[in-house]
Protein backbone atom coordinates (compact mmCIF):
# COMPACT_ATOMS: atom_id res chain seq x y z
CA UNK A 1 0.00 0.00 0.00
CA UNK A 2 1.26 3.41 -0.90
CA UNK A 3 -0.65 5.13 1.85
CA UNK A 4 -0.06 8.86 1.56
CA UNK A 5 3.09 8.47 -0.48
CA UNK A 6 2.36 10.18 -3.81
CA UNK A 7 5.69 9.43 -5.45
CA UNK A 8 5.63 7.62 -8.79
CA UNK A 9 8.67 6.18 -10.54
CA UNK A 10 8.08 7.09 -14.16
CA UNK A 11 6.49 9.71 -16.37
CA UNK A 12 4.28 6.95 -17.83
CA UNK A 13 2.90 6.32 -14.35
CA UNK A 14 2.58 10.04 -13.71
CA UNK A 15 0.19 10.49 -16.64
CA UNK A 16 -1.54 7.11 -16.54
CA UNK A 17 -5.18 7.53 -17.56
CA UNK A 18 -4.64 10.59 -19.72
CA UNK A 19 -6.71 10.04 -22.83
CA UNK A 20 -8.10 11.79 -25.90
CA UNK A 21 -10.42 14.81 -25.51
CA UNK A 22 -9.52 15.44 -21.89
CA UNK A 23 -9.08 18.84 -20.28
CA UNK A 24 -5.59 19.53 -18.94
CA UNK A 25 -4.38 22.47 -16.85
CA UNK A 26 -0.71 23.30 -17.18
CA UNK A 27 1.03 25.60 -14.72
CA UNK A 28 3.45 28.36 -15.68
CA UNK A 29 3.64 31.97 -16.82
CA UNK A 30 5.41 32.11 -20.14
CA UNK A 31 8.15 29.52 -19.75
CA UNK A 32 8.56 30.28 -16.04
CA UNK A 33 7.39 27.50 -13.73
CA UNK A 34 6.20 25.03 -16.38
CA UNK A 35 6.20 21.27 -15.73
CA UNK A 36 8.68 20.52 -18.51
CA UNK A 37 8.88 16.75 -18.18
CA UNK A 38 5.12 16.27 -17.92
CA UNK A 39 4.61 18.32 -21.09
CA UNK A 40 7.20 16.18 -22.88
CA UNK A 41 5.38 13.07 -21.67
CA UNK A 42 2.05 14.39 -22.97
CA UNK A 43 3.67 14.70 -26.40
CA UNK A 44 4.92 11.12 -26.11
CA UNK A 45 1.51 9.68 -25.25
CA UNK A 46 0.12 11.06 -28.54
CA UNK A 47 -3.26 11.86 -26.99
CA UNK A 48 -5.28 14.28 -29.12
CA UNK A 49 -8.29 16.57 -28.89
CA UNK A 50 -7.05 18.12 -25.66
CA UNK A 51 -8.46 21.25 -24.10
CA UNK A 52 -5.45 22.99 -22.56
CA UNK A 53 -5.82 25.63 -19.84
CA UNK A 54 -2.66 27.64 -19.35
CA UNK A 55 -1.90 31.35 -19.15
CA UNK A 56 0.26 31.20 -22.31
CA UNK A 57 0.96 28.77 -25.09
CA UNK A 58 4.72 28.40 -24.82
CA UNK A 59 7.09 29.15 -27.67
CA UNK A 60 7.49 27.21 -30.91
CA UNK A 61 9.90 24.60 -29.64
CA UNK A 62 9.29 24.60 -25.89
CA UNK A 63 6.50 24.39 -23.37
CA UNK A 64 2.97 23.95 -24.71
CA UNK A 65 4.28 24.93 -28.14
CA UNK A 66 5.43 21.31 -28.44
CA UNK A 67 1.86 20.02 -28.07
CA UNK A 68 0.59 22.56 -30.58
CA UNK A 69 3.20 21.54 -33.12
CA UNK A 70 2.09 17.91 -32.79
CA UNK A 71 -1.55 19.08 -33.13
CA UNK A 72 -2.70 17.47 -29.90
CA UNK A 73 -4.57 20.54 -28.64
CA UNK A 74 -8.03 21.40 -30.00
CA UNK A 75 -8.98 24.17 -27.62
CA UNK A 76 -6.74 26.56 -25.75
CA UNK A 77 -7.89 28.67 -22.81
CA UNK A 78 -5.27 31.37 -22.15
CA UNK A 79 -4.84 35.09 -21.50
CA UNK A 80 -1.96 35.94 -23.82
CA UNK A 81 -0.57 33.95 -26.70
CA UNK A 82 1.78 36.30 -28.50
CA UNK A 83 5.02 34.35 -28.49
CA UNK A 84 4.21 31.38 -30.66
CA UNK A 85 4.13 31.28 -34.46
CA UNK A 86 2.65 27.76 -34.60
CA UNK A 87 -0.15 28.99 -32.40
CA UNK A 88 -0.86 31.98 -34.65
CA UNK A 89 -0.99 29.79 -37.71
CA UNK A 90 -3.39 27.27 -36.17
CA UNK A 91 -5.58 30.01 -34.74
CA UNK A 92 -5.83 31.86 -38.07
CA UNK A 93 -6.60 28.65 -39.99
CA UNK A 94 -9.38 27.83 -37.54
CA UNK A 95 -7.70 24.56 -36.61
CA UNK A 96 -7.39 25.67 -33.03
CA UNK A 97 -10.23 27.01 -30.92
CA UNK A 98 -8.96 29.79 -28.64
CA UNK A 99 -10.81 31.17 -25.64
CA UNK A 100 -9.00 34.31 -24.50
CA UNK A 101 -9.65 34.98 -20.84
CA UNK A 102 -8.40 37.92 -18.74
CA UNK A 103 -5.45 36.80 -16.64
CA UNK A 104 -7.00 37.58 -13.26
CA UNK A 105 -10.32 36.03 -14.26
CA UNK A 106 -8.47 32.93 -15.46
CA UNK A 107 -6.61 32.65 -12.16
CA UNK A 108 -9.82 33.11 -10.16
CA UNK A 109 -11.81 30.65 -12.32
CA UNK A 110 -9.23 28.01 -11.47
CA UNK A 111 -9.11 28.98 -7.80
CA UNK A 112 -12.92 28.84 -7.66
CA UNK A 113 -12.93 25.46 -9.42
CA UNK A 114 -10.63 24.01 -6.80
CA UNK A 115 -12.62 25.58 -3.96
CA UNK A 116 -16.02 24.27 -5.03
CA UNK A 117 -17.38 27.64 -6.11
CA UNK A 118 -19.25 27.14 -9.42
CA UNK A 119 -19.07 30.76 -10.63
CA UNK A 120 -18.41 34.29 -9.44
CA UNK A 121 -19.17 37.89 -10.39
CA UNK A 122 -16.30 40.13 -11.47
CA UNK A 123 -16.16 43.63 -12.93
CA UNK A 124 -13.34 42.50 -15.22
CA UNK A 125 -14.45 42.41 -18.83
CA UNK A 126 -17.83 44.13 -18.39
CA UNK A 127 -18.78 45.90 -21.63
CA UNK A 128 -16.02 44.10 -23.56
CA UNK A 129 -16.06 41.11 -25.95
CA UNK A 130 -15.26 38.88 -22.95
CA UNK A 131 -18.73 39.50 -21.48
CA UNK A 132 -20.64 38.59 -24.65
CA UNK A 133 -23.31 35.95 -23.96
CA UNK A 134 -22.63 35.98 -20.23
CA UNK A 135 -25.01 36.88 -17.42
CA UNK A 136 -24.35 40.33 -15.94
CA UNK A 137 -25.65 41.91 -12.75
CA UNK A 138 -25.58 45.33 -11.15
CA UNK A 139 -24.48 45.23 -7.51
CA UNK A 140 -24.31 48.49 -5.55
CA UNK A 141 -24.24 50.52 -8.75
CA UNK A 142 -21.43 48.59 -10.47
CA UNK A 143 -21.71 46.12 -13.30
CA UNK A 144 -20.37 42.58 -13.01
CA UNK A 145 -20.01 39.55 -15.29
CA UNK A 146 -20.75 36.00 -14.14
CA UNK A 147 -17.71 33.83 -14.80
CA UNK A 148 -17.97 30.04 -14.42
CA UNK A 149 -15.24 28.15 -12.58
CA UNK A 150 -12.76 25.83 -14.30
CA UNK A 151 -11.65 22.34 -13.35
CA UNK A 152 -9.69 19.74 -15.34
CA UNK A 153 -9.22 16.01 -15.74
CA UNK A 154 -5.52 16.50 -15.13
CA UNK A 155 -3.66 19.42 -13.54
CA UNK A 156 0.06 19.43 -14.28
CA UNK A 157 2.02 21.44 -11.77
CA UNK A 158 5.63 22.36 -11.19
CA UNK A 159 6.87 22.83 -7.62
CA UNK A 160 10.25 23.71 -6.18
CA UNK A 161 10.16 21.43 -3.17
CA UNK A 162 7.78 18.66 -2.29
CA UNK A 163 7.68 16.01 0.39
CA UNK A 164 6.53 12.54 -0.59
CA UNK A 165 3.08 13.27 0.87
CA UNK A 166 2.64 15.99 -1.78
CA UNK A 167 3.08 19.06 0.39
CA UNK A 168 4.44 21.74 -1.93
CA UNK A 169 6.61 24.83 -1.83
CA UNK A 170 6.94 27.08 -4.87
CA UNK A 171 9.84 29.36 -5.69
CA UNK A 172 9.68 33.07 -6.59
CA UNK A 173 7.53 33.88 -9.63
CA UNK A 174 7.55 30.23 -10.72
CA UNK A 175 4.49 29.89 -8.46
CA UNK A 176 2.16 31.87 -10.79
CA UNK A 177 -0.75 29.56 -11.77
CA UNK A 178 0.65 26.40 -10.16
CA UNK A 179 -0.92 26.73 -6.67
CA UNK A 180 -4.48 27.17 -8.01
CA UNK A 181 -4.13 24.48 -10.64
CA UNK A 182 -2.95 22.04 -8.00
CA UNK A 183 -6.39 22.38 -6.38
CA UNK A 184 -8.47 22.14 -9.56
CA UNK A 185 -7.44 18.83 -11.16
CA UNK A 186 -9.39 15.59 -10.76
CA UNK A 187 -5.90 14.14 -10.92
CA UNK A 188 -3.14 16.55 -9.90
CA UNK A 189 0.35 15.58 -10.95
CA UNK A 190 3.32 17.49 -9.56
CA UNK A 191 6.78 17.60 -11.06
CA UNK A 192 9.17 18.83 -8.39
CA UNK A 193 12.77 20.01 -8.43
CA UNK A 194 13.50 18.59 -4.99
CA UNK A 195 11.69 15.83 -3.13
CA UNK A 196 12.22 15.34 0.59
CA UNK A 197 10.85 13.11 3.34
CA UNK A 198 7.75 14.12 5.34
CA UNK A 199 8.78 16.33 8.24
CA UNK A 200 11.58 18.05 6.37
CA UNK A 201 9.37 20.90 5.18
CA UNK A 202 8.27 23.35 7.87
CA UNK A 203 4.44 23.04 8.01
CA UNK A 204 4.29 26.83 8.36
CA UNK A 205 6.04 27.24 5.01
CA UNK A 206 3.94 24.89 2.88
CA UNK A 207 2.11 26.69 0.08
CA UNK A 208 -0.04 23.77 -1.10
CA UNK A 209 -1.08 21.01 1.34
CA UNK A 210 -0.70 17.43 0.09
CA UNK A 211 -4.45 16.76 0.08
CA UNK A 212 -4.60 18.31 -3.40
CA UNK A 213 -1.82 16.19 -4.88
CA UNK A 214 -2.34 12.74 -6.37
CA UNK A 215 0.98 11.96 -7.99
CA UNK A 216 4.48 13.31 -7.59
CA UNK A 217 7.53 12.84 -9.78
CA UNK A 218 11.10 14.05 -9.54
CA UNK A 219 11.83 16.27 -12.53
CA UNK A 220 14.90 17.76 -14.15
CA UNK A 221 14.45 21.18 -15.69
CA UNK A 222 16.06 23.15 -18.47
CA UNK A 223 14.45 26.38 -17.16
CA UNK A 224 14.67 28.19 -20.43
CA UNK A 225 14.47 32.00 -20.22
CA UNK A 226 12.10 33.75 -22.62
CA UNK A 227 13.34 37.36 -22.29
CA UNK A 228 16.87 37.40 -20.97
CA UNK A 229 17.36 40.96 -19.69
CA UNK A 230 20.37 42.13 -17.71
CA UNK A 231 21.55 45.42 -16.29
CA UNK A 232 23.51 47.54 -18.74
CA UNK B 1 6.86 70.13 -28.58
CA UNK B 2 5.08 66.84 -28.02
CA UNK B 3 6.43 64.89 -25.06
CA UNK B 4 8.99 62.16 -25.66
CA UNK B 5 8.51 58.71 -24.14
CA UNK B 6 10.89 59.68 -21.34
CA UNK B 7 9.01 62.92 -20.67
CA UNK B 8 5.72 61.05 -20.49
CA UNK B 9 7.27 58.76 -17.88
CA UNK B 10 8.69 61.77 -16.06
CA UNK B 11 5.29 63.50 -15.88
CA UNK B 12 3.61 60.32 -14.62
CA UNK B 13 6.27 60.00 -11.93
CA UNK B 14 5.06 63.31 -10.44
CA UNK B 15 1.85 61.49 -9.52
CA UNK B 16 3.74 58.98 -7.34
CA UNK B 17 3.47 59.34 -3.59
CA UNK B 18 5.68 58.04 -0.82
CA UNK B 19 4.51 54.58 0.25
CA UNK B 20 2.61 53.83 -2.98
CA UNK B 21 2.18 50.32 -4.40
CA UNK B 22 2.26 50.74 -8.18
CA UNK B 23 1.63 48.53 -11.20
CA UNK B 24 3.38 49.65 -14.38
CA UNK B 25 2.30 48.25 -17.74
CA UNK B 26 4.56 47.36 -20.66
CA UNK B 27 6.12 50.16 -22.78
CA UNK B 28 6.16 53.79 -21.62
CA UNK B 29 4.71 52.93 -18.18
CA UNK B 30 7.74 50.72 -17.47
CA UNK B 31 9.98 53.79 -17.89
CA UNK B 32 8.29 55.45 -14.90
CA UNK B 33 10.45 53.24 -12.66
CA UNK B 34 13.47 55.31 -13.81
CA UNK B 35 11.95 58.54 -12.44
CA UNK B 36 10.95 57.61 -8.90
CA UNK B 37 12.02 60.69 -6.87
CA UNK B 38 15.04 60.20 -4.63
CA UNK B 39 14.14 59.27 -1.08
CA UNK B 40 10.61 58.20 -2.01
CA UNK B 41 9.64 54.62 -1.20
CA UNK B 42 7.51 53.02 -3.91
CA UNK B 43 6.90 49.30 -4.37
CA UNK B 44 6.33 47.95 -7.87
CA UNK B 45 3.80 45.17 -8.39
CA UNK B 46 4.19 42.68 -11.21
CA UNK B 47 0.91 40.88 -11.81
CA UNK B 48 2.41 37.43 -12.38
CA UNK B 49 3.05 37.37 -8.62
CA UNK B 50 5.68 39.78 -7.33
CA UNK B 51 5.49 42.81 -5.06
CA UNK B 52 8.79 44.66 -4.77
CA UNK B 53 10.23 44.33 -8.27
CA UNK B 54 13.82 45.54 -8.56
CA UNK B 55 16.10 46.34 -11.46
CA UNK B 56 17.32 43.89 -14.10
CA UNK B 57 19.78 41.29 -12.79
CA UNK B 58 23.43 40.85 -13.72
CA UNK B 59 24.64 37.79 -15.63
CA UNK B 60 25.65 36.38 -12.23
CA UNK B 61 22.32 36.93 -10.47
CA UNK B 62 19.98 36.06 -13.34
CA UNK B 63 17.26 33.61 -12.21
CA UNK B 64 14.82 31.84 -14.55
CA UNK B 65 12.30 31.65 -11.69
CA UNK B 66 12.18 35.43 -11.28
CA UNK B 67 10.50 37.34 -14.11
CA UNK B 68 8.11 40.27 -14.53
CA UNK B 69 4.77 40.41 -16.34
CA UNK B 70 6.64 41.13 -19.58
CA UNK B 71 8.51 37.83 -19.03
CA UNK B 72 11.81 39.68 -18.56
CA UNK B 73 14.25 38.51 -15.92
CA UNK B 74 14.20 40.90 -12.94
CA UNK B 75 15.29 41.07 -9.30
CA UNK B 76 13.37 41.50 -6.06
CA UNK B 77 14.13 44.29 -3.58
CA UNK B 78 14.46 43.84 0.19
CA UNK B 79 10.92 43.59 1.52
CA UNK B 80 9.59 41.94 -1.63
CA UNK B 81 7.10 39.08 -1.61
CA UNK B 82 6.05 36.36 -4.05
CA UNK B 83 2.54 34.94 -4.42
CA UNK B 84 0.24 33.13 -6.83
CA UNK B 85 -1.43 34.88 -9.76
CA UNK B 86 -4.80 34.45 -7.97
CA UNK B 87 -3.52 36.40 -4.96
CA UNK B 88 -1.92 38.93 -7.28
CA UNK B 89 -5.18 39.68 -9.03
CA UNK B 90 -7.11 39.63 -5.76
CA UNK B 91 -4.76 42.47 -4.81
CA UNK B 92 -5.54 44.27 -8.07
CA UNK B 93 -9.27 43.53 -8.21
CA UNK B 94 -9.65 44.34 -4.55
CA UNK B 95 -8.38 47.86 -5.14
CA UNK B 96 -5.22 47.53 -3.04
CA UNK B 97 -2.83 48.87 -5.68
CA UNK B 98 -2.48 52.65 -5.29
CA UNK B 99 -1.63 53.54 -8.88
CA UNK B 100 -1.82 51.69 -12.18
CA UNK B 101 -0.17 53.04 -15.33
CA UNK B 102 -0.90 51.49 -18.71
CA UNK B 103 -1.04 52.24 -22.41
CA UNK B 104 -4.03 52.38 -24.78
CA UNK B 105 -5.04 52.61 -28.46
CA UNK B 106 -8.13 54.71 -27.69
CA UNK B 107 -10.06 56.25 -24.79
CA UNK B 108 -13.43 57.97 -24.85
CA UNK B 109 -15.37 60.66 -22.97
CA UNK B 110 -17.07 58.04 -20.80
CA UNK B 111 -13.74 56.69 -19.58
CA UNK B 112 -13.84 53.53 -21.67
CA UNK B 113 -10.53 52.19 -22.93
CA UNK B 114 -9.48 50.04 -25.91
CA UNK B 115 -5.99 48.60 -25.71
CA UNK B 116 -5.86 44.94 -26.68
CA UNK B 117 -7.51 44.09 -29.98
CA UNK B 118 -7.52 45.50 -33.49
CA UNK B 119 -10.02 43.55 -35.64
CA UNK B 120 -8.36 42.06 -38.68
CA UNK B 121 -4.98 42.05 -37.00
CA UNK B 122 -3.66 39.13 -35.03
CA UNK B 123 -5.13 38.96 -31.55
CA UNK B 124 -2.61 38.07 -28.91
CA UNK B 125 -4.83 38.40 -25.88
CA UNK B 126 -5.59 40.84 -23.13
CA UNK B 127 -3.27 39.40 -20.49
CA UNK B 128 -3.98 41.24 -17.25
CA UNK B 129 -5.11 44.55 -18.78
CA UNK B 130 -8.86 44.00 -18.32
CA UNK B 131 -8.37 43.09 -14.66
CA UNK B 132 -6.13 46.10 -14.09
CA UNK B 133 -8.55 48.65 -15.55
CA UNK B 134 -11.55 47.11 -13.80
CA UNK B 135 -9.85 46.75 -10.44
CA UNK B 136 -7.87 49.92 -9.94
CA UNK B 137 -9.41 53.23 -8.95
CA UNK B 138 -6.35 55.37 -9.63
CA UNK B 139 -5.27 54.73 -13.23
CA UNK B 140 -3.20 56.87 -15.55
CA UNK B 141 -3.34 55.96 -19.23
CA UNK B 142 -0.30 57.00 -21.26
CA UNK B 143 -0.82 57.20 -25.00
CA UNK B 144 -0.35 59.21 -28.18
CA UNK B 145 -2.98 61.93 -28.62
CA UNK B 146 -3.40 61.21 -32.33
CA UNK B 147 -2.06 58.75 -34.89
CA UNK B 148 0.56 59.66 -37.50
CA UNK B 149 -2.15 60.95 -39.87
CA UNK B 150 -3.49 63.23 -37.14
CA UNK B 151 -6.57 61.12 -36.36
CA UNK B 152 -7.57 61.60 -32.73
CA UNK B 153 -7.37 58.71 -30.29
CA UNK B 154 -9.48 60.60 -27.74
CA UNK B 155 -12.94 59.83 -29.01
CA UNK B 156 -16.66 60.37 -28.34
CA UNK B 157 -16.97 56.55 -28.24
CA UNK B 158 -14.16 54.00 -28.59
CA UNK B 159 -14.28 52.32 -31.97
CA UNK B 160 -12.11 49.31 -31.14
CA UNK B 161 -13.28 46.45 -28.86
CA UNK B 162 -13.04 47.61 -25.25
CA UNK B 163 -10.62 46.59 -22.54
CA UNK B 164 -12.81 48.25 -19.94
CA UNK B 165 -16.01 50.26 -19.79
CA UNK B 166 -16.16 53.58 -17.96
CA UNK B 167 -13.08 53.06 -15.81
CA UNK B 168 -10.49 55.67 -16.85
CA UNK B 169 -10.32 59.08 -15.19
CA UNK B 170 -6.87 60.40 -16.16
CA UNK B 171 -5.01 60.34 -19.48
CA UNK B 172 -1.54 61.62 -20.22
CA UNK B 173 -0.83 62.02 -23.92
CA UNK B 174 2.19 63.41 -25.70
CA UNK B 175 0.25 66.69 -25.90
CA UNK B 176 -1.81 67.02 -22.75
CA UNK B 177 -2.80 65.84 -19.30
CA UNK B 178 -6.53 65.28 -19.23
CA UNK B 179 -9.18 64.33 -16.71
CA UNK B 180 -12.28 62.45 -17.82
CA UNK B 181 -15.52 63.33 -16.01
CA UNK B 182 -19.17 64.12 -16.73
CA UNK B 183 -18.90 62.74 -20.27
CA UNK B 184 -16.07 65.00 -21.40
CA UNK B 185 -12.32 65.40 -21.54
CA UNK B 186 -11.17 68.20 -19.23
CA UNK B 187 -7.86 69.76 -20.17
CA UNK B 188 -5.61 70.07 -17.10
CA UNK B 189 -2.16 70.76 -18.54
CA UNK B 190 -0.52 71.08 -21.92
CA UNK B 191 2.90 69.85 -23.00
CA UNK B 192 5.54 72.60 -23.11
CA UNK B 193 5.11 74.63 -26.30
CA UNK B 194 1.90 72.90 -27.38
CA UNK B 195 -1.07 75.20 -27.95
CA UNK B 196 -4.57 74.69 -26.62
CA UNK B 197 -5.78 75.01 -30.21
CA UNK B 198 -3.66 72.05 -31.34
CA UNK B 199 -4.96 69.92 -28.46
CA UNK B 200 -8.57 70.84 -29.18
CA UNK B 201 -8.09 70.18 -32.91
CA UNK B 202 -6.68 66.71 -32.18
CA UNK B 203 -9.38 65.74 -29.66
CA UNK B 204 -12.43 64.17 -31.33
CA UNK B 205 -14.46 63.75 -28.15
CA UNK B 206 -16.03 66.66 -26.27
CA UNK B 207 -13.31 68.67 -24.56
CA UNK B 208 -13.69 71.27 -21.83
CA UNK B 209 -10.96 73.92 -21.71
CA UNK B 210 -10.60 76.13 -18.65
CA UNK B 211 -9.52 79.74 -18.99
CA UNK B 212 -6.00 79.03 -17.89
CA UNK B 213 -4.22 75.84 -19.02
CA UNK B 214 -0.77 75.62 -17.42
CA UNK B 215 2.23 74.08 -19.13
CA UNK B 216 3.56 70.88 -17.64
CA UNK B 217 6.55 71.33 -15.38
CA UNK B 218 9.16 68.70 -16.26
Amino acid sequence: MAGLNKLVGSYEAALEGLSNDMTVMVGGFGLCGIPEGLIAQMVKTGVTGLTAISNNAGVDDFGLGLLLKSRQIDTMIASYVGENATFEQQMLSGELNVILTPQGTLAEKIRAGGAGIPAFFTATGYGTPVAEGKETREIDGRHYVLEPALTADFALVRAWKADTMGNLVFRKTAANFNPMMATAGKITVVEAEHIVAPGELDPDHIHTPGIYVDRLIQGTFEKRIEQRTVKA
Amino acid sequence: MALSREQLAQRVSQELQDGFYVNLGIGIPTLVANYIPQGMEVMLQSENGLLGMGEFPTEETIDADLINAGKQTVTAIDGASFFSSAKSFAMIRGGHVDLTVLGAFEVDVNGSIASWMIPGKLIKGMGGAMDLVAGADNIIVTMMHADKKGNSKLLPVCELPLTGYGCIKRVLTDLAFIEIKDGAFHLLERAPGVSVEEIVAKTAGKIVVPENVPEMQL
